[in-house]
Protein backbone atom coordinates (compact mmCIF):
# COMPACT_ATOMS: atom_id res chain seq x y z
CA UNK A 1 0.00 0.00 0.00
CA UNK A 2 1.35 3.40 -0.87
CA UNK A 3 0.84 6.49 1.13
CA UNK A 4 -1.62 9.11 0.28
CA UNK A 5 -0.25 11.79 -2.02
CA UNK A 6 -0.64 14.82 0.19
CA UNK A 7 2.17 15.87 2.33
CA UNK A 8 2.93 19.33 3.50
CA UNK A 9 5.85 20.68 5.41
CA UNK A 10 6.51 23.64 7.55
CA UNK A 11 9.29 25.36 9.32
CA UNK A 12 8.53 26.40 12.84
CA UNK A 13 10.99 27.62 15.41
CA UNK A 14 13.91 26.47 13.34
CA UNK A 15 12.65 22.90 13.28
CA UNK A 16 11.23 21.32 10.22
CA UNK A 17 7.93 19.68 10.94
CA UNK A 18 5.44 18.19 8.62
CA UNK A 19 1.95 16.89 8.71
CA UNK A 20 1.25 14.00 6.58
CA UNK A 21 -1.67 12.26 5.17
CA UNK A 22 -1.55 8.54 5.13
CA UNK A 23 -3.80 5.59 5.15
CA UNK A 24 -4.27 4.25 8.60
CA UNK A 25 -3.68 0.76 7.35
CA UNK A 26 -0.56 1.81 5.49
CA UNK A 27 2.39 2.76 7.63
CA UNK A 28 4.26 5.69 6.18
CA UNK A 29 7.21 4.38 4.16
CA UNK A 30 10.28 6.47 4.86
CA UNK A 31 11.47 8.29 1.77
CA UNK A 32 8.18 8.02 -0.05
CA UNK A 33 8.00 10.62 -2.80
CA UNK A 34 6.29 13.96 -2.37
CA UNK A 35 3.51 14.16 -4.82
CA UNK A 36 2.76 17.75 -4.05
CA UNK A 37 4.95 20.75 -3.61
CA UNK A 38 4.78 21.48 0.11
CA UNK A 39 5.08 25.20 -0.44
CA UNK A 40 2.18 25.51 -2.83
CA UNK A 41 -1.49 25.12 -2.24
CA UNK A 42 -3.57 21.99 -2.13
CA UNK A 43 -2.82 19.32 -4.65
CA UNK A 44 -5.07 16.89 -3.03
CA UNK A 45 -7.28 16.30 -6.00
CA UNK A 46 -4.60 15.70 -8.53
CA UNK A 47 -4.74 12.30 -10.17
CA UNK A 48 -2.58 9.63 -8.62
CA UNK A 49 0.78 9.24 -10.26
CA UNK A 50 1.59 5.77 -9.08
CA UNK A 51 -0.34 2.67 -9.87
CA UNK A 52 -0.60 1.47 -6.30
CA UNK A 53 -2.67 4.41 -5.11
CA UNK A 54 -5.27 3.45 -2.48
CA UNK A 55 -8.80 3.72 -3.69
CA UNK A 56 -10.78 5.95 -1.43
CA UNK A 57 -14.25 5.05 -0.37
CA UNK A 58 -16.54 6.24 -3.10
CA UNK A 59 -20.09 7.31 -2.66
CA UNK A 60 -22.54 7.61 -5.49
CA UNK A 61 -22.52 11.39 -5.26
CA UNK A 62 -18.80 11.76 -5.02
CA UNK A 63 -18.10 10.69 -8.55
CA UNK A 64 -20.42 13.39 -9.88
CA UNK A 65 -19.42 16.02 -7.36
CA UNK A 66 -15.90 17.15 -8.19
CA UNK A 67 -15.81 19.86 -5.52
CA UNK A 68 -14.89 18.38 -2.15
CA UNK A 69 -17.34 18.89 0.66
CA UNK A 70 -14.70 20.40 2.86
CA UNK A 71 -11.32 21.69 1.84
CA UNK A 72 -8.48 23.26 3.77
CA UNK A 73 -5.86 25.23 1.90
CA UNK A 74 -2.62 26.23 3.59
CA UNK A 75 -4.24 26.26 7.01
CA UNK A 76 -2.17 27.63 9.85
CA UNK A 77 -2.77 28.29 13.51
CA UNK A 78 -0.75 29.83 16.30
CA UNK A 79 -1.58 29.88 19.97
CA UNK A 80 0.41 32.07 22.33
CA UNK A 81 3.41 32.29 19.98
CA UNK A 82 3.38 28.52 19.55
CA UNK A 83 2.76 27.21 16.08
CA UNK A 84 0.24 24.39 16.20
CA UNK A 85 0.21 23.73 12.49
CA UNK A 86 1.02 25.49 9.25
CA UNK A 87 0.38 24.90 5.58
CA UNK A 88 -2.09 22.19 6.29
CA UNK A 89 -3.92 20.99 3.22
CA UNK A 90 -6.65 18.41 3.17
CA UNK A 91 -9.99 17.73 1.62
CA UNK A 92 -12.90 15.62 2.73
CA UNK A 93 -15.40 14.19 0.29
CA UNK A 94 -18.82 12.80 1.02
CA UNK A 95 -18.52 9.25 2.37
CA UNK A 96 -15.06 9.82 3.81
CA UNK A 97 -13.82 9.69 7.35
CA UNK A 98 -10.80 11.70 8.36
CA UNK A 99 -9.29 10.88 11.71
CA UNK A 100 -7.20 13.70 13.14
CA UNK A 101 -4.41 12.33 15.25
CA UNK A 102 -1.80 13.90 17.42
CA UNK A 103 -0.57 14.12 20.96
CA UNK A 104 -2.38 16.11 23.62
CA UNK A 105 -2.03 19.79 22.84
CA UNK A 106 -1.12 19.25 19.22
CA UNK A 107 -4.10 21.29 18.03
CA UNK A 108 -6.68 18.64 17.18
CA UNK A 109 -9.56 20.39 18.92
CA UNK A 110 -8.42 23.75 17.57
CA UNK A 111 -8.48 22.35 14.05
CA UNK A 112 -11.90 20.80 14.51
CA UNK A 113 -13.33 24.02 15.95
CA UNK A 114 -11.83 25.91 13.04
CA UNK A 115 -13.47 23.58 10.55
CA UNK A 116 -16.79 23.99 12.36
CA UNK A 117 -16.43 27.77 12.03
CA UNK A 118 -15.90 28.40 15.75
CA UNK A 119 -12.43 29.81 15.23
CA UNK A 120 -10.70 31.68 12.46
CA UNK A 121 -7.52 30.25 10.97
CA UNK A 122 -4.49 32.49 11.36
CA UNK A 123 -3.53 31.74 7.79
CA UNK A 124 -4.98 29.81 4.89
CA UNK A 125 -8.57 29.18 4.07
CA UNK A 126 -11.30 26.67 4.67
CA UNK A 127 -13.84 25.98 1.98
CA UNK A 128 -17.23 24.40 2.30
CA UNK A 129 -18.48 23.01 -1.02
CA UNK A 130 -15.79 25.02 -2.75
CA UNK A 131 -16.70 28.38 -1.26
CA UNK A 132 -15.01 30.23 1.62
CA UNK A 133 -16.35 29.00 4.94
CA UNK A 134 -16.66 32.54 6.31
CA UNK A 135 -19.44 33.26 3.85
CA UNK A 136 -21.07 29.85 4.19
CA UNK A 137 -21.84 29.91 7.92
CA UNK A 138 -25.59 29.45 7.64
CA UNK A 139 -25.27 26.78 4.95
CA UNK A 140 -22.64 24.89 6.93
CA UNK A 141 -24.70 25.33 10.10
CA UNK A 142 -27.61 23.41 8.69
CA UNK A 143 -25.39 20.64 7.32
CA UNK A 144 -23.07 20.24 10.28
CA UNK A 145 -23.35 18.32 13.51
CA UNK A 146 -20.55 19.32 15.86
CA UNK A 147 -20.08 17.49 19.13
CA UNK A 148 -17.26 18.97 21.15
CA UNK A 149 -15.88 18.24 24.58
CA UNK A 150 -18.83 20.02 26.13
CA UNK A 151 -22.03 18.05 25.58
CA UNK A 152 -24.35 21.12 25.35
CA UNK A 153 -26.78 19.45 27.71
CA UNK A 154 -28.74 21.27 30.38
CA UNK A 155 -28.82 19.35 33.63
CA UNK A 156 -32.26 20.55 34.63
CA UNK A 157 -33.86 19.54 31.35
CA UNK A 158 -34.76 15.98 30.45
CA UNK A 159 -33.06 14.08 27.66
CA UNK A 160 -36.08 14.59 25.44
CA UNK A 161 -36.22 18.34 26.09
CA UNK A 162 -32.50 18.72 25.48
CA UNK A 163 -32.72 16.93 22.16
CA UNK A 164 -35.83 18.78 21.07
CA UNK A 165 -34.12 22.11 21.66
CA UNK A 166 -30.91 21.00 19.94
CA UNK A 167 -32.99 20.04 16.91
CA UNK A 168 -34.98 23.27 16.94
CA UNK A 169 -31.71 25.22 17.03
CA UNK A 170 -30.79 23.55 13.76
CA UNK A 171 -34.18 24.37 12.30
CA UNK A 172 -35.43 20.77 12.52
CA UNK A 173 -38.83 19.95 13.85
CA UNK A 174 -39.21 16.17 13.51
CA UNK A 175 -39.39 15.74 17.26
CA UNK A 176 -41.43 12.53 17.05
CA UNK A 177 -38.22 10.66 16.22
CA UNK A 178 -36.52 11.68 19.47
CA UNK A 179 -37.78 8.74 21.50
CA UNK A 180 -36.67 6.29 18.83
CA UNK A 181 -33.20 7.87 18.72
CA UNK A 182 -32.92 7.75 22.50
CA UNK A 183 -33.96 4.10 22.50
CA UNK A 184 -31.34 3.43 19.83
CA UNK A 185 -28.64 4.91 22.02
CA UNK A 186 -29.74 2.73 24.89
CA UNK A 187 -31.68 5.30 26.87
CA UNK A 188 -35.15 3.80 26.74
CA UNK A 189 -36.87 4.67 29.98
CA UNK A 190 -34.58 7.63 30.66
CA UNK A 191 -36.37 10.07 28.34
CA UNK A 192 -38.07 12.03 31.09
CA UNK A 193 -35.36 12.09 33.72
CA UNK A 194 -33.50 15.36 34.26
CA UNK A 195 -30.03 14.93 32.78
CA UNK A 196 -28.61 15.75 36.21
CA UNK A 197 -29.56 12.21 37.23
CA UNK A 198 -27.81 10.58 34.28
CA UNK A 199 -24.25 9.31 34.39
CA UNK A 200 -21.48 10.88 32.33
CA UNK A 201 -21.73 8.11 29.74
CA UNK A 202 -25.49 8.42 29.54
CA UNK A 203 -25.23 12.18 29.00
CA UNK A 204 -22.75 11.50 26.26
CA UNK A 205 -25.27 9.13 24.71
CA UNK A 206 -27.93 11.83 24.84
CA UNK A 207 -25.62 14.17 22.94
CA UNK A 208 -24.76 11.43 20.45
CA UNK A 209 -28.44 10.63 19.85
CA UNK A 210 -28.51 13.96 18.03
CA UNK A 211 -26.45 12.37 15.28
CA UNK A 212 -29.44 10.17 14.46
CA UNK A 213 -31.81 13.11 14.42
CA UNK A 214 -30.13 15.82 12.39
CA UNK A 215 -29.93 15.55 8.62
CA UNK A 216 -26.29 16.63 8.80
CA UNK A 217 -23.86 15.98 5.98
CA UNK A 218 -20.71 16.54 8.01
CA UNK A 219 -20.13 15.20 11.50
CA UNK A 220 -17.34 16.74 13.52
CA UNK A 221 -16.76 14.63 16.59
CA UNK A 222 -14.18 15.66 19.15
CA UNK A 223 -13.31 12.61 21.27
CA UNK A 224 -16.77 11.08 20.84
CA UNK A 225 -15.87 7.84 22.60
CA UNK A 226 -15.06 9.48 25.93
CA UNK A 227 -17.02 7.94 28.80
CA UNK A 228 -18.81 5.48 26.52
CA UNK A 229 -18.98 1.78 27.34
CA UNK A 230 -17.95 -0.84 24.81
CA UNK A 231 -21.48 -1.38 23.55
CA UNK A 232 -22.01 2.33 22.94
CA UNK A 233 -18.66 2.60 21.17
CA UNK A 234 -19.69 -0.21 18.81
CA UNK A 235 -23.04 1.49 18.29
CA UNK A 236 -21.42 4.80 17.42
CA UNK A 237 -19.03 3.10 15.01
CA UNK A 238 -22.02 1.50 13.36
CA UNK A 239 -23.70 4.92 13.06
CA UNK A 240 -20.54 6.34 11.52
CA UNK A 241 -20.51 3.54 8.94
CA UNK A 242 -24.17 4.13 8.12
CA UNK A 243 -23.59 7.87 7.83
CA UNK A 244 -20.70 7.31 5.43
CA UNK A 245 -22.71 4.83 3.38
CA UNK A 246 -25.28 7.59 2.88
CA UNK A 247 -22.60 9.94 1.58
CA UNK A 248 -21.92 11.77 4.82
CA UNK A 249 -18.47 12.88 5.88
CA UNK A 250 -16.93 12.49 9.32
CA UNK A 251 -14.06 14.34 10.93
CA UNK A 252 -13.08 12.98 14.30
CA UNK A 253 -10.38 12.76 16.92
CA UNK A 254 -9.96 9.89 19.28
CA UNK A 255 -7.26 8.22 21.28
CA UNK A 256 -8.90 4.84 20.98
CA UNK A 257 -8.39 2.46 18.09
CA UNK A 258 -11.27 2.73 15.66
CA UNK A 259 -13.02 -0.47 14.74
CA UNK A 260 -14.52 0.39 11.39
CA UNK A 261 -15.25 -2.00 8.56
CA UNK A 262 -14.23 0.31 5.73
CA UNK A 263 -11.01 2.21 5.24
CA UNK A 264 -10.46 5.74 6.40
CA UNK A 265 -7.75 8.32 6.31
CA UNK A 266 -5.74 9.92 9.06
CA UNK A 267 -4.17 13.31 9.47
CA UNK A 268 -1.41 13.47 12.04
CA UNK A 269 -0.66 16.80 13.63
CA UNK A 270 2.61 17.87 15.16
CA UNK A 271 4.72 15.17 13.62
CA UNK A 272 8.33 16.03 13.10
CA UNK A 273 10.06 14.98 9.92
CA UNK A 274 13.72 14.13 10.25
CA UNK B 1 -37.38 36.36 7.38
CA UNK B 2 -35.72 33.20 6.34
CA UNK B 3 -32.08 32.51 5.62
CA UNK B 4 -30.71 30.87 2.52
CA UNK B 5 -31.20 27.44 3.99
CA UNK B 6 -34.88 28.00 4.54
CA UNK B 7 -34.79 27.87 8.30
CA UNK B 8 -38.03 28.86 9.94
CA UNK B 9 -36.96 31.55 12.38
CA UNK B 10 -40.24 31.63 14.25
CA UNK B 11 -39.84 27.95 15.10
CA UNK B 12 -36.32 28.48 16.41
CA UNK B 13 -37.51 31.52 18.38
CA UNK B 14 -40.39 29.55 19.91
CA UNK B 15 -38.04 26.70 20.82
CA UNK B 16 -35.50 28.98 22.44
CA UNK B 17 -38.15 30.97 24.31
CA UNK B 18 -39.71 27.77 25.56
CA UNK B 19 -36.37 26.44 26.73
CA UNK B 20 -35.42 29.65 28.54
CA UNK B 21 -38.75 29.72 30.38
CA UNK B 22 -38.45 26.03 31.22
CA UNK B 23 -34.94 26.52 32.61
CA UNK B 24 -36.11 29.46 34.71
CA UNK B 25 -39.06 27.43 35.95
CA UNK B 26 -36.84 24.50 36.97
CA UNK B 27 -34.36 26.82 38.69
CA UNK B 28 -36.60 29.50 40.18
CA UNK B 29 -33.89 30.76 42.55
CA UNK B 30 -31.84 32.36 39.82
CA UNK B 31 -34.69 34.46 38.51
CA UNK B 32 -36.12 35.28 41.94
CA UNK B 33 -32.85 36.56 43.44
CA UNK B 34 -32.98 39.89 41.57
CA UNK B 35 -36.59 40.34 42.67
CA UNK B 36 -35.74 39.78 46.34
CA UNK B 37 -32.75 42.11 46.02
CA UNK B 38 -34.99 44.77 44.48
CA UNK B 39 -37.56 44.52 47.25
CA UNK B 40 -34.94 44.49 50.00
CA UNK B 41 -32.94 47.45 48.70
CA UNK B 42 -36.14 49.40 48.09
CA UNK B 43 -37.45 48.74 51.57
CA UNK B 44 -34.14 49.65 53.25
CA UNK B 45 -34.63 53.29 52.33
CA UNK B 46 -37.78 53.97 54.36
CA UNK B 47 -36.17 52.06 57.23
CA UNK B 48 -32.98 54.10 57.04
CA UNK B 49 -34.48 57.51 56.34
CA UNK B 50 -37.50 57.36 58.59
CA UNK B 51 -41.25 57.77 58.04
CA UNK B 52 -41.09 61.23 56.49
CA UNK B 53 -43.65 60.64 53.72
CA UNK B 54 -43.01 63.92 51.87
CA UNK B 55 -39.25 63.35 51.73
CA UNK B 56 -39.64 59.66 50.78
CA UNK B 57 -42.01 60.57 47.96
CA UNK B 58 -39.43 63.05 46.63
CA UNK B 59 -36.61 60.49 46.46
CA UNK B 60 -38.82 57.47 45.63
CA UNK B 61 -38.42 57.57 41.86
CA UNK B 62 -34.64 57.67 42.03
CA UNK B 63 -34.50 54.97 44.71
CA UNK B 64 -36.75 52.58 42.81
CA UNK B 65 -34.94 53.14 39.53
CA UNK B 66 -31.53 52.57 41.12
CA UNK B 67 -32.78 49.46 42.94
CA UNK B 68 -34.19 48.07 39.67
CA UNK B 69 -30.98 48.86 37.85
CA UNK B 70 -28.80 47.13 40.44
CA UNK B 71 -31.15 44.14 40.65
CA UNK B 72 -30.92 43.69 36.87
CA UNK B 73 -27.16 44.06 37.02
CA UNK B 74 -27.07 41.06 39.37
CA UNK B 75 -28.75 38.87 36.78
CA UNK B 76 -26.35 39.51 33.90
CA UNK B 77 -23.34 37.62 35.13
CA UNK B 78 -25.05 34.31 34.43
CA UNK B 79 -26.79 35.44 31.25
CA UNK B 80 -24.45 33.69 28.81
CA UNK B 81 -22.13 31.96 31.27
CA UNK B 82 -24.23 28.84 31.83
CA UNK B 83 -24.60 28.35 28.08
CA UNK B 84 -20.90 29.01 27.61
CA UNK B 85 -19.85 26.51 30.28
CA UNK B 86 -21.95 23.59 29.05
CA UNK B 87 -21.28 24.09 25.34
CA UNK B 88 -24.72 25.34 24.32
CA UNK B 89 -23.19 28.60 23.16
CA UNK B 90 -21.07 26.70 20.64
CA UNK B 91 -24.27 25.23 19.25
CA UNK B 92 -25.76 28.74 19.10
CA UNK B 93 -22.79 29.83 17.03
CA UNK B 94 -23.26 26.82 14.75
CA UNK B 95 -26.97 27.25 14.24
CA UNK B 96 -28.09 28.09 10.70
CA UNK B 97 -30.11 30.84 12.35
CA UNK B 98 -28.31 34.22 12.59
CA UNK B 99 -26.70 34.68 15.99
CA UNK B 100 -28.11 38.19 16.52
CA UNK B 101 -31.59 36.77 16.23
CA UNK B 102 -30.91 34.09 18.85
CA UNK B 103 -29.42 36.80 21.08
CA UNK B 104 -32.51 38.95 20.65
CA UNK B 105 -34.81 36.07 21.60
CA UNK B 106 -32.67 35.10 24.58
CA UNK B 107 -32.61 38.66 25.89
CA UNK B 108 -36.35 39.00 25.37
CA UNK B 109 -36.79 35.86 27.47
CA UNK B 110 -34.44 37.29 30.09
CA UNK B 111 -36.38 40.56 30.18
CA UNK B 112 -39.58 38.57 30.78
CA UNK B 113 -38.09 36.25 33.39
CA UNK B 114 -36.23 38.88 35.42
CA UNK B 115 -37.86 42.17 34.41
CA UNK B 116 -41.51 41.22 34.67
CA UNK B 117 -41.37 40.24 38.38
CA UNK B 118 -39.62 43.56 39.11
CA UNK B 119 -42.38 45.41 37.30
CA UNK B 120 -45.04 43.53 39.24
CA UNK B 121 -43.36 44.31 42.56
CA UNK B 122 -42.97 48.01 41.76
CA UNK B 123 -46.40 49.18 43.01
CA UNK B 124 -45.57 47.62 46.38
CA UNK B 125 -42.29 49.50 46.60
CA UNK B 126 -44.06 52.66 45.44
CA UNK B 127 -46.51 52.39 48.32
CA UNK B 128 -43.67 51.79 50.79
CA UNK B 129 -41.98 54.96 49.58
CA UNK B 130 -45.23 56.96 49.77
CA UNK B 131 -45.45 57.52 46.03
CA UNK B 132 -48.91 58.79 44.89
CA UNK B 133 -50.89 56.59 42.49
CA UNK B 134 -50.38 58.67 39.28
CA UNK B 135 -46.64 58.70 39.90
CA UNK B 136 -46.65 54.89 40.32
CA UNK B 137 -48.40 54.67 36.94
CA UNK B 138 -45.70 56.78 35.30
CA UNK B 139 -43.01 54.78 37.08
CA UNK B 140 -44.44 51.56 35.64
CA UNK B 141 -44.49 53.07 32.14
CA UNK B 142 -40.86 54.19 32.41
CA UNK B 143 -39.81 50.78 33.74
CA UNK B 144 -41.74 49.01 31.00
CA UNK B 145 -39.71 50.89 28.40
CA UNK B 146 -36.52 51.11 30.44
CA UNK B 147 -36.04 47.54 31.67
CA UNK B 148 -35.71 46.03 28.15
CA UNK B 149 -33.19 48.79 27.35
CA UNK B 150 -31.20 47.93 30.46
CA UNK B 151 -31.33 44.21 29.60
CA UNK B 152 -30.03 44.83 26.08
CA UNK B 153 -27.18 47.01 27.35
CA UNK B 154 -26.41 44.50 30.08
CA UNK B 155 -26.24 41.80 27.44
CA UNK B 156 -23.39 43.68 25.74
CA UNK B 157 -21.47 43.78 29.03
CA UNK B 158 -22.21 40.12 29.75
CA UNK B 159 -21.01 39.07 26.30
CA UNK B 160 -17.84 41.14 26.54
CA UNK B 161 -16.89 39.80 29.99
CA UNK B 162 -17.78 36.20 29.16
CA UNK B 163 -14.19 35.09 28.69
CA UNK B 164 -13.17 36.40 32.11
CA UNK B 165 -13.43 34.21 35.16
CA UNK B 166 -14.46 36.99 37.55
CA UNK B 167 -16.09 39.43 35.21
CA UNK B 168 -18.77 40.63 37.62
CA UNK B 169 -17.14 43.88 38.70
CA UNK B 170 -15.91 44.73 35.23
CA UNK B 171 -19.41 44.10 33.96
CA UNK B 172 -20.79 46.70 36.39
CA UNK B 173 -18.11 49.20 35.42
CA UNK B 174 -18.85 48.67 31.74
CA UNK B 175 -22.59 48.76 31.95
CA UNK B 176 -23.43 51.33 34.64
CA UNK B 177 -22.26 54.39 32.66
CA UNK B 178 -24.50 53.26 29.80
CA UNK B 179 -27.44 53.19 32.19
CA UNK B 180 -27.15 56.88 33.06
CA UNK B 181 -29.45 58.29 30.32
CA UNK B 182 -32.17 55.73 31.06
CA UNK B 183 -31.92 56.45 34.79
CA UNK B 184 -32.08 60.23 34.30
CA UNK B 185 -35.13 60.17 32.05
CA UNK B 186 -36.86 57.41 34.02
CA UNK B 187 -36.55 59.15 37.37
CA UNK B 188 -37.29 62.61 36.02
CA UNK B 189 -40.47 61.40 34.31
CA UNK B 190 -41.83 60.35 37.70
CA UNK B 191 -40.76 63.63 39.27
CA UNK B 192 -42.48 65.49 36.43
CA UNK B 193 -45.74 63.63 37.19
CA UNK B 194 -45.40 64.59 40.85
CA UNK B 195 -45.00 68.23 39.86
CA UNK B 196 -48.00 68.02 37.52
CA UNK B 197 -45.93 68.38 34.34
CA UNK B 198 -46.43 66.39 31.12
CA UNK B 199 -44.28 63.26 30.82
CA UNK B 200 -44.69 62.41 27.13
CA UNK B 201 -41.30 63.89 26.29
CA UNK B 202 -39.53 61.77 28.88
CA UNK B 203 -41.32 58.64 27.82
CA UNK B 204 -40.60 59.36 24.15
CA UNK B 205 -36.92 59.70 24.97
CA UNK B 206 -36.81 56.39 26.88
CA UNK B 207 -38.69 54.80 23.99
CA UNK B 208 -36.12 56.17 21.57
CA UNK B 209 -33.34 54.70 23.71
CA UNK B 210 -35.13 51.35 23.66
CA UNK B 211 -35.50 51.46 19.88
CA UNK B 212 -31.86 52.36 19.43
CA UNK B 213 -30.56 49.59 21.70
CA UNK B 214 -32.98 47.08 20.22
CA UNK B 215 -31.59 47.52 16.72
CA UNK B 216 -27.90 47.89 17.56
CA UNK B 217 -27.05 45.76 20.59
CA UNK B 218 -27.96 42.29 19.19
CA UNK B 219 -25.26 42.74 16.54
CA UNK B 220 -22.73 43.96 19.12
CA UNK B 221 -23.57 41.05 21.44
CA UNK B 222 -23.34 38.53 18.62
CA UNK B 223 -19.91 39.89 17.64
CA UNK B 224 -18.72 39.80 21.25
CA UNK B 225 -19.99 36.24 21.71
CA UNK B 226 -18.11 35.11 18.61
CA UNK B 227 -14.91 36.52 20.07
CA UNK B 228 -15.16 35.60 23.73
CA UNK B 229 -17.49 32.63 23.57
CA UNK B 230 -16.35 30.86 20.46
Amino acid sequence: MALHPVRSALTAGGRRRAYRFSRVDAPHPPGAPFLCDPASGSRYNQPPQSGSEPILVQSAEQSIDAVPLLQAVGLGCERDDRTLFRRLDFAVQGGELLEVRGRNGSGKTTLLRMVAGLGEPDEGELRWRGRPLRRMRAELGSELCYLGHLPAIKETLTARENLRFAMQLKGCCASERIDAALAESGLRGFEDLPCRQLSAGQRRRVALALLRLLPARLWILDEPFTALDRQAVAQLEQWIEAHRAQGGAVLLTTHQPLGLGSAWRTLTLGESVA
Amino acid sequence: MSSATGVALHRIAAGLLRRELLLAWRRPGESLNPLLFYLLVGSLFPLGIGPDAAFLARIAAGVIWIAALLALLLSFDNLFRADHDDGTLEQFLLSPCPLYFLVLVKLAAHACIVGLPLLLATPLLGLMLALPAPAIGTLLCTLLLGVPTLVMLGGVGAALTLGLRRGGLLLSLLVLPLYVPVLIFGASAVQATQSGLPVTGHLAFIGALLAATLVTTPFAIAAALRISGG
